[in-house]
């Protein structure tokens, strides 16, 4: 019982891989296999190392506006500078941090509600359960953008932190829904029923037995909750619904929008952040390619099965 | 029929969910911000209007159980209220004005982004394992992470003002007047053309990726060995045999997918100074016009929730194994 999610493997593997390996193993595994789950993790890293030692890399302050306005990428300054002569390359570096960590706030904040509000009720079931599934189910079909403009434009003065909020208030429906459905199916295993014919305390039984079990599917879901707050944080600063003040990458995509960037032809203003955005979003998707194949083996043996397959077809 | 009921059933109760999140919203929030709202347009208002608007928002001494009843009864009868921006013009005038530029782009968009991302992940995983089963599914996952409206942005930086390639702002020429004539409809198509590539660009990942992961998996069936056992063409295997069942399963994440879109589109409404509901949207916002915000944000709503009511039935429709289950 120490490593049920190997158990489970074997029924679905095969006499392959008999053995029992732990769970480290097989992450370490998947990252042999496969390159894009490190390549993912290698992109995010670069982002975070620049954003933490941002004072490390760019010699000015983001908020500076002491250069000559509308400078191409030089050597002084290698994004060039904004329509006020602000360096655009630190306020990359800079915007980095708090984009990154909105993102990954929030991201958090809506993964904590779906465990809660999925996992919790789908094991209690009867009507708690029947109340919140349908709450989820009506929380995942309101459109989240405009509910998430509404919102902001009600509260006002919102820095990064309110935005953090409201984004992972409002962003857990989707987790929810997939961990709700996921419990359930977990609490009909003969492993939780063994657990609870043993005299396993009832919350034991779910702590201990069924969530480590569901480990890879709450990760995905962080990723990919954390992929969605980092682009409707950027929306919203965009819209100028956050604090133009703060340096993000929103709010970069903003100024550069409402100062004239297309009409000056400042491409260097425009595509350092959205690229930021893009490239952040695609690595936490490579990471999610990773995390997948331990939540779902039949992915993890798709190479090896494919090719068998391919053959016969062919 | 019961599918259908129970559909209908939790259309009205996600509409009703949407309404009265609209109602709370204002009242919830610390300070109550249309108390601001209405401090401001105090003097430009008639008397009428500032009472409409206080009770519109709470800000009124009736019990709040009587202000939801009259709310409610306001909505369904369609009074949603005069907009602030274009006082005295009502919401749903301004509303009824936008929606059809929203929805002719993003029904447009959706539809092209759906088939063509459904054909690709058809292609690819028929092929797959081959070169561009290698290449797009790395494009897709990084074109899905891409912000919509910053991909607006460098599209019409290169094709609008670097090329000269599309027309800058706006749904059609400040010269010609909407008509039933070819060349407006022509111009209007062109105006179009570069906020639905963005759309179509933004969304197709998504369709892509699903499709091809739904296609392996029934390429892996029983029955599309044996049809190729018989000697079926390559063509009637892949898609009267796969695809058609593949795309079922693409279909339940239609919920998300739509809100996505929709989200995404009023992003690039802004981007083009398109005359949509997102467009209104951040200008009510911009404007604090609580009153049209609320109308649109309805509106938005509404539409969503109710092209995904019809997709549903038309899922069951297709595929009745759906018909029994309900709510999954």
């Amino acid at each position: 019982m120490s490593t049920p999610l190997g158990s489970s493997m074997i029924t679905t593997n095969g006499p392959k891989s008999r053995k029992t390996r732990g769970r480290w193993q097989t992450w370490l595994d998947i990252i042999r296999r496969d390159k894009r789950p490190a390549w993912g993790l290698a992109i995010l890293l670069v982002f975070v190392v620049l954003a933490v030692f941002a004072p490390v890399f760019s010699p000015y302050s983001p908020t500076a506006s002491s250069f000559s306005p509308f400078m191409g990428p030089s050597a002084n300054h290698w994004f060039g500078t904004t329509a006020s002569g602000q360096d655009v390359w630190s306020q990359f570096l800079y915007g980095g941090r708090i984009s990154l960590s909105v993102g990954f706030a929030s991201g958090f904040i809506a993964t904590v509600l779906a465990i809660v509000l999925g996992m919790l009720p789908a094991y209690l079931g009867g009507w708690v359960d029947t109340i919140m599934a349908t709450v989820t189910n009506i929380m995942l079909v309101i459109p989240g953008l405009p509910l998430l403009i509404v919102i902001t434009a009600y509260v006002h003065q919102t820095g990064p932190l309110t935005i953090a909020l409201v984004i992972g208030l409002t962003g857990w429906a989707w987790g929810a829904r997939i961990l709700r459905s996921q419990t359930l199916t977990l609490s009909r295993r003969d492993f939780v029923a063994a657990a609870r014919l043993a005299g396993e305390h009832r919350w034991r039984v779910l702590v201990a037995e069924i969530l480590p079990n569901m480990l890879s599917l709450v990760i995905a879901n962080l990723v990919f909750a954390t992929i969605g707050a980092i682009l409707a944080e950027a929306s919203l600063e965009f819209l100028g619904l956050g604090n133009p003040s703060a340096v993000t990458w929103g709010t970069m995509l903003y100024w550069a929008d409402s100062g004239g960037a297309l009409l000056n032809g400042a491409w260097w203003w425009i595509v350092p952040p959205g690229l930021a955005i893009a490239l952040v979003g695609l690595s936490l998707a490579l990471i999610n390619f990773g995390v997948d194949q331990v939540s779902n083996p039949r992915l993890r043996l798709n190479r090896i099965k494919s090719k068998k397959h391919d053959k016969g077809v062919r | 029929m019961r599918f259908i009921g129970q559909r209908l059933g939790f259309l009205v109760l996600s509409l009703w969910a949407a309404a009265t999140i609209n109602f709370v919203l204002p009242r919830l929030m610390p300070g109550n911000p249309a108390v601001l709202m209405i401090g401001r347009f105090k003097g430009q208002l008639s008397a009428r209007a500032l009472h409409a608007l206080e009770l519109q928002f709470g800000v009124t001494h009736q019990p709040l159980w009587n202000q939801y009843l009259i709310y409610l009864g306001n909505l369904i009868h369609g009074r949603w209220g005069l907009s602030l921006t274009y006082y005295p013009v009502p919401v749903s005038k301004i509303i009824a004005q936008s929606l059809p530029w929203t929805l002719g782009l993003v029904g447009v968009a959706t539809i092209i982004s759906v088939i063509l991302g459904l054909a690709l992940g058809v292609y690819i995983a028929w092929h797959r394992g081959g070169k561009w089963d290698a290449v797009l599914p790395i494009m897709a996952t990084f074109t899905a992470a891409i912000p919509y409206f910053w991909l607006g942005l460098i599209l019409l930086f290169v094709l609008g003002y670097l090329w000269h390639w599309f027309p800058l702002a706006h749904a059609y020429s400040s010269s010609l007047s909407p008509s039933f004539t070819w060349t407006f409809i022509s111009n209007m198509l062109y105006h179009a053309l570069l906020p639905a590539m963005t759309i179509v660009v933004s969304s197709m990942g998504g369709w892509l990726l699903g499709m091809r992961n739904n296609m392996i998996q029934t390429l892996g069936e029983d029955y599309v060995l044996f049809g190729e056992a018989r000697g079926l063409s390559e063509r009637r295997l892949m898609v009267h045999y796969a695809a058609r069942n593949a795309i079922l399963p693409s279909m339940t994440g239609f919920a998300m997918a739509i809100g996505f879109v929709v989200g995404g589109a009023l992003l690039t409404e802004v981007v083009f100074s398109y005359p949509g509901v997102g467009y209104q949207l951040l200008a009510a916002v911009q404007n604090e016009d609580y009153p049209l915000m609320q109308g649109i944000f309805l509106i938005i709503a509404f539409s969503v929730l109710v092209t995904n009511f019809l997709v549903e039935i038309l899922y069951g429709k297709l595929d009745p194994r759906t018909r029994g289950g309900g709510i999954q």
